[in-house]
């Protein structure tokens, strides 16, 4: 047991010190440089583009999968037959490869051959190239990711809502409250801890966003203007495609530092009794 | 709904959340006939507007399969994943029984921080993996791409969950029969986490067959891809060959929805086994 202890224990606590000092320099010769690193990303342009817009794509994705989640969440509570089908049906995207996935999407978005496309076509609009016009192309995206995450919402949701007992909605119908009011007062509050939950998962979704990103616009890597760009993509063409490891490792310990904050809120959110 | 309690408004109501189900689940599902409809196009085909193709022809298919390394890659990705998963399986059920059934010096202390490491985001080890991978020669081998994953921090504090739930009297009564440390582990306390486990595999294998960053920056050769690095790259380089990217699209999706399609109740009920105590 001691053994598995160690070799369990070793790789995860080096991985955490290297982390931790290896924000100086990679290269042939690795000077320490301080904090040059974070002050060389500090003052790229494209890396606080890259932090605006992962905000911005959790702060319209986030709102998105959990409105549509619980929507159809709450359409599947009201139906009896097919529930487990289209929970299934749902489901399939979260299962589905990503880079397969993202490849499709992007040959949706084609203007001239993809079903928006030639939907419009066929009346003489033209649709714009989602993905190559700047003010569009995150919405594209993030529009694909929330497709992703759809159906793990909504079993997220489903099993949420199943948890709350029966006997409540009856106590309050029985006190005369109606549908509007059992939903205000009940669902929600008892669903709350399913709320935070979804919302804290989903921020750490958007925060990694990478892979979506990468293959949807492929050509572009940040789309145009860097306008898809997200922290995790600044990374990764920083570190393996300049071999600016140093200003990469910067980046990557920012992230770390707001997942810390994410989690340890998490943490505090959560701990927090719930009050009936 | 039984007939007696059948009222016109509830019928109407019920009919709305149908349909409004069925249109969510047709846009859901569209992107997946869209590929297959370009997949089985032949190529001066997919430029035209009709959605099927009016000759389906399975040349495409065959083209990726013959003409790149598909077939490779889809075993690498397999290879990778599975290896990936029985250790992970191994490892965290061991160590999760550890740190739940077994009192020793510092154990809380060796939990935390093994749990602390689940806050740390794999984009920031990917760079220290890199310039280790370096130094000891593994870049671009198959150990290069699995090492970090053998053991997951998630897995750890997962299976410590669902252990502490075994009851300590089962144990003690086993232990009274004679039953060793590890024979308490594999026949008491495992069987009892099995559904845990099996949740735990399913996620493990299925984030292995979609790991990508760490494998696009470690893989070097076009031999060595796992299928997603092996679809982006292939994709990238394709050009507008649309018909053959959603042909290896179609092949790299459909294998998974079939064991989907098998394991749908086991996979769905482990998110909300996993989920919802993650």
């Amino acid at each position: 047991m001691a053994f598995f202890l160690t070799i369990r224990l070793a790789p995860a606590a080096t991985a955490l010190t290297i982390s931790l000092h290896r924000w100086n320099i990679i290269g042939t010769d690795q000077p320490y440089v301080g904090f040059a690193n974070f002050r060389e990303i500090a003052a790229d342009p494209l890396f606080w583009k890259a932090i605006r817009n992962t905000v911005r794509y959790a702060a319209v994705g986030i709102p998105a999968q959990l409105a549509l989640g619980f929507g159809a969440a709450l359409l599947l509570r009201a139906v009896v037959g097919l529930r487990g089908f289209f929970r299934a049906l749902y489901f399939i995207p979260f299962v589905t490869p990503v880079v397969a996935a993202a490849w499709v999407w992007q040959w949706m978005y084609s203007p001239q051959f993809g079903p928006l496309g030639r939907l419009f076509g066929t009346v003489g609009l033209t649709v714009p190239a989602l993905l190559r016009t700047p003010s569009l192309a995150l919405y594209a995206v993030t529009a694909m990711v929330v497709w992703q995450y759809l159906g793990f919402q909504v079993v997220i949701f489903l099993a949420g809502l199943e948890a709350i007992p029966r006997a409540y909605y009856e106590a309050a119908a029985v006190d005369g409250a109606g549908g509007w009011r059992l939903f205000r007062h009940i669902t929600v509050p008892l669903l709350n801890p399913t709320l935070v939950f979804s919302i804290v998962y989903g921020t750490i979704v958007y925060l990694q966003l990478f892979t979506q990103v990468l293959n949807m616009t492929f050509g572009d890597p940040g789309g145009p203007l860097g306008s898809t760009e997200t922290v995790v993509l600044y990374v990764y063409t920083q570190g393996f495609q300049r071999f600016h490891m140093g200003q990469a490792a910067a980046a990557t310990v920012v992230l770390f530092a707001v997942i810390m904050l994410i989690s340890l809120g998490q943490l505090s959110l959560l701990s927090r009794p719930v009050e009936y | 709904m039984s007939a007696a309690k059948w009222r016109p408004g509830r019928g109407w109501a019920t009919a709305g959340a149908y349909a409004a189900l069925a249109a969510g689940g047709i846009l859901v599902v569209f992107p997946f006939a869209w590929m297959l409809a370009t997949a089985l196009k032949a190529p001066r085909e997919i430029f035209e507007l009709h959605f099927w193709p009016h000759a389906p022809t399975l040349d495409n298919v065959r083209d990726v399969l013959l003409r790149t390394q598909f077939p490779r890659w889809f075993a690498n990705s397999l290879g990778i994943a599975l290896v990936t998963t029985a250790s992970v399986a191994f490892f965290d059920s061991l160590a999760g029984y550890t740190f739940a059934k077994l009192r020793f010096p510092g154990r809380t202390a060796v939990f935390v921080v093994i749990l602390s490491t689940l806050m740390i985001p794999t984009e920031m080890l990917v760079i220290p993996w890199y310039t280790m991978s370096a130094r000891l020669g593994w870049i671009n081998t198959y150990w290069g791409i699995m090492f970090p994953g053998l053991a997951s921090a998630f897995g750890v504090f997962l299976m410590r969950q669902f252990m502490s739930g075994v009851p300590e009297e089962l144990l003690d009564a086993a232990r009274i029969d004679g039953l060793s440390e590890l024979g308490l582990f594999t026949r008491v306390a495992l069987p009892l986490v099995r559904p845990a486990l099996a949740a735990l595999c399913i996620f493990t294998f299925l984030g292995n067959w979609n790991a990508f960053l760490w494998p696009l920056i470690v893989i070097q050769t076009p031999e060595m891809r796992t299928l997603p690095v092996g679809i982006a790259l292939f994709s990238g380089e394709a050009g507008s060959s649309w018909h053959l990217i959603m042909a290896a699209s179609a092949l790299a999706v459909l294998p998974v929805l079939g064991v989907f399609a098998i394991l749908q109740r086991q996979i769905i009920e482990g998110v909300v086994l996993t989920g919802l105590r993650g």
